[in-house]
């Protein structure tokens, strides 16, 4: 039962700077199996930065980043082609490639591989589409023909057309309606038990936060000032965290999480998350 | 990665079972040889439920892997099967999810006949779309002309510098080289005739009258053309154009009135400008192969080149850089709001600019038959 969380994400004395502006200032992180973190910060408090330097989009200027326990800018080609077949991203405006159909996006990983056969191929990714609830019919429509949240959708079984053990998500409900965001938070829990996925998502809307994180990483003054469970990270002394949380729309959305964990999301870490070897 | 961890199966014919063992996961499937042997393995199993399936020696599953052993089933589960409860919701949401099919995409014959009444509609729409454009050019050239100093000057004059002045370089740097060529090329066959002095004659005429104007033109459709179709489409993928028009901002009168504007009056210029570095290209060549002082050259030009030809030749750079300008917004403006259109889009757009000059040019030819001779 106690065995000791293996981290997932190590990040270590970071420093980014643009020119003389100072983004990053030793900040360190950790994420752990199973975990959902969400990453949240003011504008401008570099969140997305931090998101594209753990996919190794961008290099930091000093530090480590550690990810499935190997240093991602220290690794050569070859190991970094590996480790890019374990994770996944679904990008705030999906970037579907605009040239492929929804099912050929989806595909596109898989036949990647080049060994799969092309029937298993379509069988998965057709699959893929039905999870996040996109049926055959819609499946060949090109991405200039879809709706955001479709895209969005379809950006996501993209994103988990490989099984990734790691799920990255940048803003994955901005620009989805209410309820269409609910069914995606939905999706993504389900998924996340299915599975047994880590989850680092970027975002803004506090619904979608309380609603799914297991964590809670707050970026502001160029460090992680907190990191911990929700419930953990709103009694931080400090001027952000007050104003971010405990405004009006705080409130709001913190009710709704205390409403929802008497009830059904079971605690994190309580043993049901695998070890995948 | 061990070989026990390759996804396995091994078929028992006396107990008629069939047990999987490995990770039966998408990396382990995607190793050369895995799915081969699987299939191989898979031939003398019958399907029709009489053999067993055991997958309690599986070490991982995901859902590539439980798709590879659905479709082994052939889409059902067997009846006899042994699948440890952890593995059993992967199963569970392959049977929910049921049979999924792309929908067929329509071929065949007939179709492809109706594509040459597709193409022909293609083009008619496109004339269409061409004459349209150069009146509603014509519209704002007259409310442009009636209210001056409403005009989009700043537009203009930013045209005129990224199409005119930031050419320069490449021009002179094609002009010249084309002179020295041309040069070059006539000086040795006229000198078989002792004709050298009238270099000045064949290379005045065609540099003025025709390659000087025809090489600009085909440099700044190369250059501006591409430049304006590709500015209009990531327009319109950023619905750009959208805001313009909500905003009240006209495309005619803001975007590609100034484009055709400038090209109008930036093209003779850099007709003139090619022109005299292709003939000082041919003059230096000149006075390298055959001895004709540079002098000689300037004195006997205007007496070889009569004058008309050099208005001529200004007439074909005013016609040609509005021809530009009008083919790249026209197929700028119907660029489709993703990736592939804006590449090809641009493609299609300098190629028919050239096809368009060079269609001008014959017309060119043919109306000033008589004149300059």
């Amino acid at each position: 039962m106690a065995t000791q969380p293996t981290p997932i994400i190590e990040v270590r004395g970071l420093w980014t700077c643009f020119d003389k502006f100072v983004v990053h200032q030793d900040l360190n992180l950790e994420v752990n199996q199973g975990e959902i973190l969400s990453l949240v910060g003011g504008s401008g408090s570099g969140k997305t930065t931090l998101l594209r330097q753990l996919l190794a989009l961008e290099k930091p200027n000093r530090g480590t980043v550690k990810v499935f326990g190997e240093d991602i800018n220290g690794s050569d080609g070859v190991q970094l082609q590996k480790l890019r077949q374990r994770w996944g991203m679904l990008f705030q405006h999906g970037a579907l490639f605009s040239a492929l159909s929804a099912f050929e996006n989806v595909a596109q990983p898989m036949r990647e591989l080049r060994t799969l056969p092309e029937d298993l191929v379509r069988d998965a990714a057709l699959l893929k589409l039905h999870m996040v609830g996109i049926n055959p019919d819609e499946a060949l429509k090109m991405p200039a023909d879809l709706s955001g949240g479709m895209i969005k959708r379809v950006g996501l079984a993209r994103a988990l057309a490989l099984e990734p053990e790691l799920l990255f998500l940048d803003e994955p409900t901005a620009g989805l309606d209410p309820s269409l965001s609910d069914s995606f938070v939905e999706l993504i829990r389900s998924l996340h038990q299915a599975m047994r996925l880590t989850v680092v998502m970027v975002t803004h809307d506090l619904d979608t936060m309380f609603a799914l994180s297991t964590k809670i990483a707050v970026l502001a003054d160029k460090h992680v000032i907190a990191l911990g469970t929700p419930q953990e990270v709103i009694k931080v002394e400090h001027p952000f965290i007050k104003e971010f949380f405990l405004g009006d729309r705080g409130k709001r959305a913190l009710e709704q999480l205390h409403g929802d964990r008497q009830g059904s999301a079971p605690p994190p870490d309580s043993g049901t998350v695998t070890k995948a070897q | 990665m061990s070989n026990q961890d390759l996804p396995t199966l091994s078929f028992d014919q006396h107990q008629a079972t069939v047990a999987a063992s490995g990770r039966w996961q998408v990396h382990a499937l995607a190793l050369p040889d895995a799915m081969v042997q699987i299939d191989k393995t898979l031939q003398p199993v019958s399907r029709d439920g009489s053999v067993a399936w055991d997958l309690s020696q599986i070490s991982a599953l995901d859902h590539i892997g439980a798709q590879a052993l659905w479709n082994a089933w052939g889409k059902a589960l067997p009846q006899k099967i042994v699948i440890p409860d952890q593995y059993a919701e992967f199963f569970d949401r392959l049977k929910q999810a049921g049979t999924l099919t792309l929908p067929d995409v329509p071929h065949g014959a007939w179709l492809s006949f109706l594509s040459i009444g597709t193409a022909i509609q293609g083009i008619a729409n496109h004339l269409l779309a061409f004459v349209g454009l150069i009146g509603q050019l014509l519209l704002d050239v007259m409310q442009f002309a009636r209210k001056p100093l409403r005009g989009p000057w700043k537009e203009v004059s930013a045209n005129i510098f990224h199409a005119g002045y930031q050419a320069l370089g490449i021009t002179a740097l094609v002009g010249f080289l084309i002179g020295v060529v041309l040069s070059y090329l006539s000086a040795q066959q006229l000198h078989t005739f002792g004709a050298d002095i009238y270099l000045v004659n064949i290379l005045g005429m065609s540099i003025i009258r025709e390659l000087g104007p025809l090489l600009a033109a085909i440099l700044v459709a190369g250059r501006s053309g591409s430049s304006i179709t590709a500015q209009l489409g990531v327009m319109r993928v950023n619905e750009e154009l959208d805001a313009m028009l909500v905003m009240g901002m006209p495309h005619g009168f803001r975007l590609i009135m100034p484009k055709v504007l400038a090209l109008a009056v930036t093209m003779p210029l850099l007709v003139i400008w090619t022109d005299a570095l292709a003939l000082a290209g041919g003059m230096t060549a000149a006075s390298i192969e055959l001895g004709l002082s540079p002098r000689y050259f300037i004195q006997s030009l205007p007496e070889a080149v009569p004058l008309a030809n050099y208005w001529i030749g200004m007439g074909k750079g005013v016609v040609f850089g509005s021809l530009i300008a009008l083919v790249a917004c026209h197929f700028g403006l119907r660029i489709k709001a993703n990736t592939e259109s804006l590449g090809e889009g641009t493609t299609i757009s300098v190629v028919t600019a050239i096809t368009a000059v060079i269609l001008a040019d014959a017309i060119f030819a043919i109306v000033f038959n008589n004149v300059g001779y």
